[in-house]
């Protein structure tokens, strides 16, 4: 059988096949037929020679094979020191053979690429701070997850998630309809407590366009009304779009980038209908990774840029407690020890470290924060990025990636965490599970709700 | 066979080390690609120089690195070796005889006690660093006979080059071996992993740069090395 019906080359590009997949549960069917899915070598190859430049190929050329690489994977450090985790061991053994192979490998080999690239690889980048020679193998598994990808060997979860971006232009069947009406329900809850609390939607020239996660209008609504909530009490002049809502991109972790373009070009396109000054995403990292970083690029936009300025939560926030926008009122500031989870996506990878510091000289009384160690850019993975969250198949390698994250908690003797970012905050909440971890979680907005001054002309009459 | 191979030989080695190079290194740029690589290379100029002279700068500083601090035994290693490989060709005395006997040009020469002492300590930094070959099993599983090869290759002008030096046997001999060698290393270059002599630069001038302009760079104080 060279393709499957469930597992094949072609991606889910109607609400049907997407349907279709999702009644294979837990991708039994799927996985089934993966294992006698055929390799299109010509394909393979002829997309290695047109997509393989210089760049990639001088890194898997002049490897000095030194391993310096090694102690920086946290996969590595938690494997027993398993040389088979070392990243130059990795991506040679994986797309390096691929490429000198010249594409002639078989199912069994992109079995075990496939496994490296989703199960021993949250593309965090921390590796490529460790090279002599600058080699980021988070970026080459990221190119070969566009291969493998195309190929169809990509597990279930993330065939769905792509698809749901070519379908739905969010990561979740939430449609334009759901997300606006969620956002006006949930903002109609807080009316009384937060007089002329409103959504506005698609506003033109509005100095702010506020996107968001999908997560969090299926399954976290309350986070829509504290970013309401707290534009309402900044005096922001903001919006939402009705369409070209969503930040995030799961399309980025499974290597389909022809729907990371369609994605971006979606948010993209609310932009340029509705001219904002700026845009603000939510509290995700790679949210911001896929719309703000990579996505002009995807987009084709050779200034490398959004055609907004746009920014990721924690520099509004720090913006809005500088200029005095939002006031903390300094008696409910957190007292109790306190650490912050950075981000790979935005900190590692677009340099907001001292951001989100700012933020925690504001809402944290003195004495109470905690440094991580390691920290900022050279902080390990939350144990879930890249996708490793979610999925299935790879739950207990992922259970195990959170060990170095329970350690670098506890070594902190913080009693709560921030994670401005759901894929941390996720691996956050799981690694409390698994492993009894007495520690709480919070997004940003949360917190600043129970602590930010109503000014008097914003509060109910009645208070 | 002296004059041959410090003659004829040695201008050729000379050529095919520096054409050799400069091919690559244009090969390199030329391959780069921005929508590709995901780097507005040519839209940023200043933070882009900015990155690329930080990346390479921190990482040419023994221990300047996150990287070099947590491995100071590869650390020593690397430096003991690239000191001697990059200063002792360039100005031990007998060298920059023989290329101004061959070419005209002049360049300084260094007193002959810190040339011994840069050649040992090469030998010595090879010495290390195949220790770590065999001994660590992360580095080992990326090991290949190749990458012993090109210790070998490295090690081989040192190693000759000091028994001539001490007159340890026949000079003539040796002499003549360690300039084959030299010339060896010279023409091997540009096609093996001994290309990192430019590439080294390129390719953390690349990460540079995308730090610099994408990743963050513009953002903030720049990525701590």
């Amino acid at each position: 059988m060279p393709e499957g019906t469930f597992c094949n080359r072609t991606p889910i590009q109607t609400e049907k096949a997407l349907k279709r997949l999702l009644e294979d549960t837990g991708g039994k069917a799927y996985y089934q037929e993966m294992k006698a899915l055929e390799v299109d070598r010509d394909l393979l190859w002829g997309t290695i020679q047109k997509t393989l430049k210089s760049r990639l190929r001088t890194w898997l050329g002049i490897c000095a094979h030194c391993g310096m690489c090694a102690d920086s994977c946290f996969l590595y450090r938690i494997s027993k020191r398993n040389p088979r985790q070392v990243p130059a061991y990795k991506i040679q053994s994986t797309l390096g053979e691929i490429v000198r192979r010249k594409g002639n490998v078989d199912n069994a080999f992109m079995h075990m690429a496939m496994e490296t690239a989703w199960a021993k690889c949250t593309c965090c980048n921390r590796c490529g701070l460790y090279c002599p020679h600058g080699i980021d193998m988070g970026v080459m598994f990221g190119y070969l997850r566009g291969l493998l990808y195309q190929q169809g060997f990509v597990p279930w979860e993330l065939k769905i998630g792509a698809g749901m971006h070519r379908v739905y232009r969010a990561q979740m069947d939430v449609t334009d309809k759901d997300f606006v009406e969620t956002f006006e329900w949930m903002v109609e809850e807080y009316e009384e407590d937060y007089p002329g609390l409103t959504v506005p939607v698609d506003k033109q020239e509005a100095d702010i366009l506020y996107t968001v996660n999908a997560r969090e209008v299926k399954h976290y609504p309350e986070d829509l009304a504290e970013a309401a909530i707290l534009f309402h009490l900044a005096g922001e002049d903001w919006t939402v779009p009705s369409s070209g809502w969503e930040q995030t991109s799961l399309a980025m972790f499974a290597g389909d980038w022809e729907a990371c373009k369609l994605q971006v070009q979606s948010v993209y396109g609310a932009m340029e209908r509705l001219k904002p000054k700026r845009m603000v995403g939510t509290e995700c990292g790679h949210a911001h990774r896929a719309t703000v970083v990579e996505g002009p690029y995807w987009a084709g936009r050779p200034d490398g840029r959004p055609p907004v300025r746009s920014i990721h939560y924690v520099e509004w926030l720090a913006e809005a407690l500088r200029t005095g926008k939002l006031r903390i009122d300094p008696e409910k500031r957190i007292r109790v020890p306190v650490t912050i989870q950075d981000s790979c996506n935005y900190i590692r990878n677009h340099g907001l470290k001292e951001i989100t510091r700012e933020i925690i000289s504001h809402i944290v009384a003195p004495g109470y924060f905690r440094e991580m160690s390691p920290n900022r850019e050279h902080n390990y993975c939350c144990g879930g990025g890249g996708g490793f969250n979610g999925i299935g198949l790879y739950r207990p390698q992922r259970n195990q990636a959170l060990i170095t994250k329970r350690d670098q908690l506890l070594a902190t003797g913080a009693e709560m965490v921030i994670a401005p970012c759901h894929n941390c905050w996720d691996a956050i909440r799981d690694l409390v599970e698994e492993f009894h971890v007495p520690i709480k979680w919070s997004f940003l907005k949360p917190l600043l709700i129970k602590m930010v001054q109503v000014p008097e002309h914003l509060r109910p009459e009645n208070s | 066979m002296y004059e041959f191979l410090a003659g004829p030989m040695f201008i050729l080695s000379l050529c095919v080390f520096f054409v050799g190079l400069l091919v690559r290194a244009i090969w390199y740029v030329r391959g780069l690609h921005w929508q590709m690589d995901r780097v507005a290379y040519g839209m940023y100029p200043g933070p882009g120089m900015k990155g690329a002279a930080r990346s390479i700068g921190y990482w040419l500083l023994p221990f300047g690195t996150y990287g070099w601090r947590a491995q100071p035994f590869m650390t020593v290693a690397f430096f003991l070796l690239h000191l001697g490989a990059v200063l002792i060709p360039l100005f031990l005395l007998g060298h920059t005889l023989v290329l101004k006997a061959a070419t005209g040009i002049a360049l300084p020469a260094m007193p002959a006690r810190i040339a011994d002492f840069l050649s040992w300590a090469a030998v010595i930094g090879i010495a290390m660093l195949a220790l770590r070959r065999i001994a660590l099993p992360e580095v080992r599983i990326l090991t290949s006979a190749y990458d012993y090869f090109i210790l070998l290759v490295t090690a081989a002008p040192f190693i000759t080059g000091l028994v001539a030096r001490y007159h340890a046997g026949d000079y003539a001999f040796w002499l003549s071996l360690h300039i084959f060698f030299g010339e060896a290393l010279l023409i091997l270059a540009p096609f093996t992993k001994l290309s990192h002599i430019v590439l080294f630069f390129m390719s953390r001038a690349q990460l540079g740069m995308d730090y610099g302009i994408k990743r963050g760079g513009i953002n903030g104080k720049g990525m701590a090395w």
